[in-house]
């Protein structure tokens, strides 16, 4: 095949496209620019998008032995992923940005370029297996298994992905790095979201959506316990940096159990408020086999390096209900619900939908 | 492999590789008092000689550097800094909208940083300077200008500019005049003395010689204020220990260059027509960049409507075609050339265009190559456009 690596400039992908190539396939390398201002130099572990990486993927790439460009996808970032990001947080959800990209720049912008300019797949370094029968499964590290945020991907887009990682740790993906002569064998994993390059999510939502003031009130008595500077930035199941003014009666800590954006209000609450049994989700994709005509059992995932639970999931239409087993603590409205059925030979994604409630 | 991208940087003459490997097996530093340093010296008048003599120069007048980048910048900052110290009120800039970056950001960071006032002159839609303009800003600012710089052609689009005619009315409002003659020499007659220029920037890697030295050609009575300062070794205006292979085989490669250039232009500008005229029936709605009669010989350059230049360099780099977008890089992202844009294009035009350029080892297959695998590149390229703006 003709295939498109894509190349952050880091370890995986770089092995990823050197199996790509050892597989017999004809390999272009790209490295997609999606910072609209990079940074020269990377600092600390987060980001993919300063020049260095850019020149590390060039390496890599002249190591390798393959053509290599730099594809400008900063436009198509900033309006899919990070304003949506934003405009998730002002909603008071909770987004996966790095699940957002792989739906709406790699598997799509990216692919569909692609395949118009007669590749027939797309090569990521993503940890997670694609095997002859077309199952996503889960990758050997379970650690470092990202088949959740790969779980929004389409048949079609499945269709036309390769990834040559999941059977592999990544501790022996740096040992293949750096057998095979690649510099970057050692540089460090990247965390956290790659676009907010110090960490401070609160900071950047503030930056962009401004101070708005609320109150932060007490599920239990309705009383106004504490003050807020904008409700975007919590999350369900924060249970730090929320500044109440007066301790629970009980004296037992306090989470957010809710955010309200139409009155600007963060409800917190004892940990057992958390607990949710039955999930609602839409815009359901259903690519592990036939979509199922009603309930079925299988275990699920609610956030990116959650806990899995056994739940019966069943597909009404556009939404997905699914029944927990047992409860679940801290499940926010814009993460996604991934179904897995469990699997020796790697537990295999069965479908995902966007958790409403 | 079709190799048509001569403009970003040409093959070596036999001859100027084999005097630049003979001249590196020497010992000499061409400023040691010694037999060998007087050797080495002796390598480097007589290949100034060659130089000046090949361009309509003195060999005095023939300061040798480390490529084009150097020349210009060494011209624009040099020639301001040394004007404003003779007359402060000459902090005025006047260069043009299509130069290449080394004059470019040169001219914009004197602007930024050393309180120069910058007048870009505007090009017509093939790119083409007006003397006319140029002498309605000398006549409003004449007493205030610095100097003028404005290239001799255009390394994007081909088109010659009328330099004689420019340097002519710098002349007669007394201001220097700089050119950037990089991808001027070797491709049309270029003659210092005769067109009236008092600067001149040339490179060796355009013509047939090594990268990394060139020279900036400037007249007996013009200042400039050094960018390097150490040894003085050229002419106090320039420091660095003299690169004497690199000099030689940029002496021998120019001296070529010039000597062949009728002959050569011919041969050249009949297989870019041919060229010109395959693509133009291969895609009918092409659009031909730059002058079509004062331009480069080797020069062809098209903006495919509908398609993303970097698209089409990828497709046809992957048939064996090696050709350039022309405009400059950010981070490996091809940005809207600035050249394009001065002359009128829109940034969707802009974007589209490619640059394909000729040189003395071209050949009637690598022409015959580009026009099989266009039609087909186009096609793909297009049908990728749909995907860079948002569904």
């Amino acid at each position: 095949m003709r295939v498109l690596a894509a190349m952050s400039g880091g370890v995986d992908s770089a092995v990823a496209a050197a199996r790509a190539v050892d597989a017999g396939h004809d390999v272009t390398g790209v490295h997609l620019a999606l910072s609209r201002n990079p940074q020269t130099y990377r600092t600390g572990a987060r980001g993919c998008c300063t020049l260095e990486d850019s020149r590390d993927a060039r390496r890599a790439a002249d190591v390798i032995g393959i053509p290599f460009y730099v594809w400008d996808m900063a436009d198509r970032f900033h309006e899919d992923v990070v304003d949506d990001f934003v405009a998730e947080y002002a909603a008071g959800r909770t987004p996966n940005p790095c699940l957002r990209c792989n739906e709406k720049i790699k598997f799509a912008a990216v692919l569909d370029r692609a395949v118009a300019l007669g590749f027939d797949a797309v090569v990521t370094g993503h940890h997670a297996r694609l095997g002859a029968d077309g199952l996503l499964r889960r990758s050997v590290d379970v650690a470092k298994d990202q088949s959740y945020v790969l779980a929004v991907l389409t048949r079609e887009q499945l269709d036309r992905s390769v990834f040559p990682l999941g059977d592999s740790t990544k501790a022996q993906v740096r040992a293949e790095a750096a057998q095979r002569g690649l510099a970057v064998a050692e540089k460090p994993d990247s965390h956290d979201i790659c676009f907010i390059a110090d960490g401070d999510t609160r900071g950047f939502l503030a930056q962009r959506l401004g101070e708005q003031p609320g109150d932060v009130v007490d599920a239990t008595t309705g009383a106004v316990v504490g003050s807020h500077a904008g409700a975007y930035a919590y999350t369900v199941g924060q249970r730090r940096g929320l500044h109440l003014d007066r301790p629970a009666p009980d004296g037992r800590p306090r989470y957010v159990l809710s955010i309200t954006p139409k009155t600007n209000t963060v409800t917190v609450g004892p940990a057992e408020a958390l607990e949710v049994s039955q999930v609602r989700a839409n815009r359901p994709i259903w690519t592990g086999g036939a979509r199922p005509d009603g309930p079925i059992e299988c275990e699920v995932q609610l956030r990116a390096h959650g806990d899995v639970v056994p739940a019966t999931v069943a597909l009404d239409g556009e939404t997905l209900h699914a029944e927990l087993r047992r409860p679940m603590r801290g499940v926010a409205a814009g993460q996604a619900v991934v179904a897995y059925r469990p699997d020796p030979a790697g537990d295999v994604v069965l479908g995902s939908a966007t958790i409403v409630g | 492999m079709a190799y048509l991208d001569h403009a970003a940087t040409t093959p070596m003459l036999d001859e100027a590789l084999e005097a630049y490997v003979a001249t590196a097996r020497e010992l000499g530093n061409a400023s040691a008092l010694h037999a060998a340093g007087r050797q080495a010296r002796r390598r480097v008048e007589e290949s100034r000689e060659r130089v000046a003599a090949a361009l309509g120069a003195r060999p005095s007048e023939v300061i040798f550097t480390g490529g084009g980048t150097e020349s210009d910048n060494l011209a624009v900052k040099g020639i301001f800094w040394a004007r404003r110290t003779s007359a402060a009120q000459r902090r005025r800039l006047v260069s043009s909208a299509v130069e290449h970056h080394a004059v470019l950001d040169a001219v914009d960071w004197l602007g930024g940083h050393e309180g120069a006032e910058v007048d870009w002159l505007p090009v017509d839609s093939a790119g083409r300077l007006d003397p006319a303009a140029l002498r309605t800003e000398l006549a409003a600012h004449g007493d205030r200008v610095a100097f003028v710089t404005a290239m001799w052609a255009n390394n994007e689009v081909g088109t010659v500019q009328p330099i004689g005619e420019l340097a002519a009315v710098a002349a007669e409002y007394g201001v220097p005049f700089h050119t950037d003659a990089v991808q001027a020499v070797g491709q049309v007659p270029v003659d210092f003395a005769a067109s009236g220029v008092s600067a001149l920037t040339v490179t060796g890697h355009k013509l047939g010689g090594p990268v990394g030295v060139g020279a900036l050609l400037l007249g007996r009575d013009v200042a400039a204020t050094p960018l390097l300062h150490g040894g003085g070794q050229e002419r106090d205006v320039r420091s660095g220990t003299l690169d004497t292979a690199g000099i030689v085989a940029f002496a021998v490669a120019v001296e070529a260059a010039v000597k062949s250039q009728q002959e050569y232009a011919a041969r050249v500008a009949e297989l870019r027509d041919d060229l010109v005229e395959r693509v133009r029936q291969a895609v009918p709605d092409v659009v031909y960049n730059g002058d079509p009669v004062d331009r480069l010989p080797g020069n062809a350059h098209f903006s495919f409507p509908g398609c993303e230049g970097d698209a089409l360099l990828l497709l046809l780099d992957a048939q064996g075609i090696a050709c350039s977008t022309g405009s400059a890089c950010s981070a490996g992202v091809a940005q809207p050339s600035h050249v394009l844009l001065a002359m009128g294009a829109d940034d969707a035009r802009a974007r589209s265009s490619l640059r394909f350029t000729l040189g003395h080892t071209s050949s009637q297959e690598e022409v015959d190559a580009l026009v099989a695998a266009l039609p087909g590149a186009v096609e793909r390229a297009r049908r990728a456009a749909a995907y860079r703006t948002p569904r």
